[in-house]
């Protein structure tokens, strides 16, 4: 079991979560994720760590409530437990492992899409912390669905906030705001982009026009999380490539994202139906004609 | 002098019922029945049956002791060669071991080998010894990996008296045991999980959700952990595809996938909220025991469900009792068949897969014959979900991550019969050194590994 230290909501939907897992806190890096299942009965689901702190054997993840298992996993309090913590797993974010000569003068732009923005943090929170700049764009539907403003301002040389409608930051996409950026003189040698796929792949394609290296991170569908399943497959520059274990972060110009988006949805029928009868069965209903079958 | 009787037919559940269950198809012998078939072994002095079992089981010895009703030293019989029989005696491929050297298969049928020792090892579950106390010697062992070959070896270790704990990547203890073969054909908790509590209560301890190579490495067991040995057994790997077109549409899934989410996380109970897609129609590529586990598992789920399957029926690699079952339950079979691409609909999920069929050729390097495409053959099959069984290639995590650890070209960590490596106080066995093969060999490589383990730490502290 691995205790719930503290939690909070960012934002509607949006819940952190710290928890007690000395292990992993004391082997994870910017970039990887971890496997977590909040009951027994639970499903695994990966989520990329959003902080870790190896001498309280803490680590950070950030959840939004779009299905049965994470909403299962927001319904916990501080003070309970999450039956399973497994990981960190995936590669670490390639600058982790970069020399520091290679890195100096590197100049980094993160563009971070909703919940997306939690596992920007660690990463831009390392780079700061080895003396590296990196420019922050946080991209939200709107003012009140922005998460890790203040955490982000404190790590970023820059920070940039866009809101689809205009009620903080930049009026419009992310992608606007990034082409303004350059329009503006900006210098990126790299973009690196979290968030919806949708965004991840338009960011992409933004970015090709101006031959700037971009790195995604992908949130396949796993079931194990340790290359055993084979879900979590994805299109890379025409290879298929495992996002456990070769992942999640992967080369943005060469990500077959419409294959990607098309296979999250695998099982979108089957959840919404345990959805909605997890729905029913809460409101105290009882199916008659054997939907819940 | 032996008794001249057919073999005794083992009691089942009835196809049409057990097509639509979880339930374990067979039901075994009871001890009437047991110590009949134990009458038919003709204890033959030179035990053919011996030499052709992965571990030298002393086959005779054991069926005589059950012969004799004395079922405590069958067990003890059994028990120097073998720590799971209940399992062994329902996962090995016995037509091609034991069974498959008896003389009496010659001209009949051979003894039901496996039967005996699944009855024998069911006992033994029933009527647990005692434990007996284990002096501790003071030194520690991590295994890595908790199916057959850790198993095996903790348990082994820790009748020496080490103080062994085994560390397990998945939320549940037992590997393949529960993520890979069903409940229908290996019962979870009257089986697997009195297997695993008898290693604990031998003072084996496990610690689940770590995956060595990240959680921990090798490394930091024995340099901060203070391990004196390593044993890595850690499994098969990354399911392989055929690499043809339309594999990634959706409703293409690795068998891995689908029996995990079946099996280890029991998609197939509405009270777990693990999903599982199986459409209307499945096609399981593949002829081994997982393409039959998956197949199987497809039907119990209401599929309507076909093996695809490049050789002849002969070639199955799959155990035969699980071929004749599957038949049994309704299975199509589509021998010298090979799908040369998966077909989709305009959403990008499956609606058919496109084969050729094949005919046998030269024999390849493996002495089987190899299949060749008979030209013009091409055909569709309808279907909804393609579930790919076809083995795995190794997972790099514990060579990447371990200095030193030799691979062989395949991948494979390299260790000899003993389970030694070419890093000193590690150890391998089972898949993960030979690739996917069976759970006898994965458990006879772990005990032959403690032992090696034993003389290392015990030379090194001389």
């Amino acid at each position: 079991m691995y205790p719930i230290l503290e939690k909070r909501y960012l934002a509607e939907g949006i819940c952190l979560m710290k928890i007690l897992a000395p292990r992993v806190a004391r082997s994870a890096k910017p970039g990887q994720f971890v496997i977590v299942r909040a009951t027994e009965r639970g499903e695994r689901i990966p989520l990329t760590v959003a902080d870790f702190d190896a001498e309280a054997g803490s680590v950070t993840i950030v959840t939004q409530t779009i299905g049965v298992s994470t909403r299962k996993i927001c319904a916990l309090e501080a003070g309970e437990a999450l039956v399973d913590f497994a990981g960190p797993l995936g590669h670490p974010s390639e600058f982790v492992g970069m020399a520091p000569e290679a890195l100096h003068g590197r100049r980094y732009l993160f563009i971070a899409g909703g919940v997306g923005t939690a596992p920007v943090y660690p990463q831009v929170k390392w780079l700061h912390e080895h003396g590296i700049a990196a420019d922050v764009i946080i991209g939200a539907k709107t003012r009140d669905m922005l998460i890790y403003t203040d955490e982000m301002r404190a790590v970023a040389d820059r920070l940039y906030i866009a809101t689809d409608d205009g009620s903080e930051g930049f009026r419009g996409l992310v992608t606007q705001l990034f082409e303004q950026l350059v329009a503006e003189g900006r210098h990126y040698d790299e973009v690196v982009a979290i968030g919806p796929m949708i965004m991840m792949k338009f960011v992409a394609l933004t970015t090709k026009k101006y031959g700037i290296r971009t790195t995604v991170s992908l949130n396949a569908l796993m079931v194990d999380g340790t290359g055993m399943c084979g879900a979590c497959r994805v299109t890379v520059g025409g290879r298929t490539r495992f996002t456990c274990v070769e992942g999640p972060e992967f080369d943005g110009h060469e990500v077959d994202f419409d294959e990607a988006m098309r296979r999250q949805g695998m099982y979108r029928t089957e959840e919404q139906r345990r959805l909605a009868i997890e729905a029913e069965r809460t409101a105290g209903h009882v199916c008659k004609i054997g939907l819940d079958r | 002098m032996a008794n001249k009787i057919p073999r005794v037919a083992v009691r089942e559940q009835e196809p049409a019922i057990r097509a639509t269950n979880f339930e374990e198809v067979c039901h075994g012998y009871d001890l009437a029945e047991a110590t009949l078939e134990a009458s038919r072994c003709l204890n033959c002095k030179n035990p053919r049956c011996v030499a052709a079992c992965p571990v030298g089981i002393r086959i005779p010895e054991f069926i005589e002791a059950l012969g004799r009703g004395d079922l405590p030293a069958a067990a003890g019989v059994i028990a120097r060669d073998s720590s799971l029989p209940s399992v062994c005696g329902r996962v090995c491929p016995q037509e091609t071991q034991c069974e498959g050297s008896c003389i009496l298969g010659i001209k009949g049928e051979p003894v039901a080998i496996g039967k005996l020792e699944r009855f024998v090892g069911d006992w033994q579950l029933e009527n647990e010894p005692e434990v007996p106390q284990i002096a501790p010697n003071g030194h520690k062992v991590a295994v890595v990996g908790s199916g057959p070959a850790g198993l095996a070896c903790a348990s082994d270790l820790a009748k020496m008296g080490y103080a062994v704990k085994v560390f397990e990547a998945l939320h549940k203890i037992g590997g393949v045991l529960v993520y890979g073969i069903p409940e229908f054909r290996l019962p979870k908790e009257r089986i697997v999980a009195r297997e695993i509590a008898a290693v604990e209560r031998l003072g084996v301890e496990f610690e689940t959700d770590v995956i060595v190579g990240r959680t921990v490495t090798v490394d930091s067991l024995l340099d901060e952990e203070g391990y004196d040995a390593v044993f890595i057994g850690s499994g098969a790997g990354l399911p392989r595809f055929m690499g043809i077109p339309g594999e990634n549409l959706n409703g293409v899934v690795s068998a891995n996938e689908f029996l995990t989410r079946a099996n280890l996380m029991h998609a197939y109970d509405e009270t777990y909220d693990t999903p599982i897609y199986v459409g209307q129609r499945v096609v399981v590529v593949g002829g081994g025991n997982v393409a039959m586990d998956a197949v199987r598992t497809a039907r119990r789920l209401g599929a309507e469900a076909t093996i695809v399957y490049r050789r002849s029926e002969k070639e199955l690699p799959a155990r035969a009792e699980e071929v004749h079952h599957a038949k049994q339950e309704g299975i199509d079979f589509r021998m010298l068949t090979n799908p040369v691409e998966v077909l989709g609909d305009e959403r990008g999920w499956v609606r058919g897969i496109r084969c050729v069929e094949m005919e046998l050729g030269e024999p390849d390097a493996s002495g089987r014959r190899s299949p060749v495409v008979k030209a013009g053959s091409e055909f569709e099959v309808a279907c909804d979900v393609v579930i790919m069984a076809l083995g795995t290639s190794p997972n790099p995590l514990l060579a990447a991550t371990t200095e030193g650890l030799a691979t062989d070209r395949r991948g494979c960590i390299t260790a000899d019969d003993e389970g030694t490596t070419s890093r000193p106080g590690v150890f391998a066995g089972g898949d993960a050194v030979t690739g996917a093969a069976t759970v006898i060999l994965a458990m006879g490589a772990g005990r032959s590994a403690a032992k090696a383990i034993d003389r290392y730490i015990r030379e090194r502290n001389a």
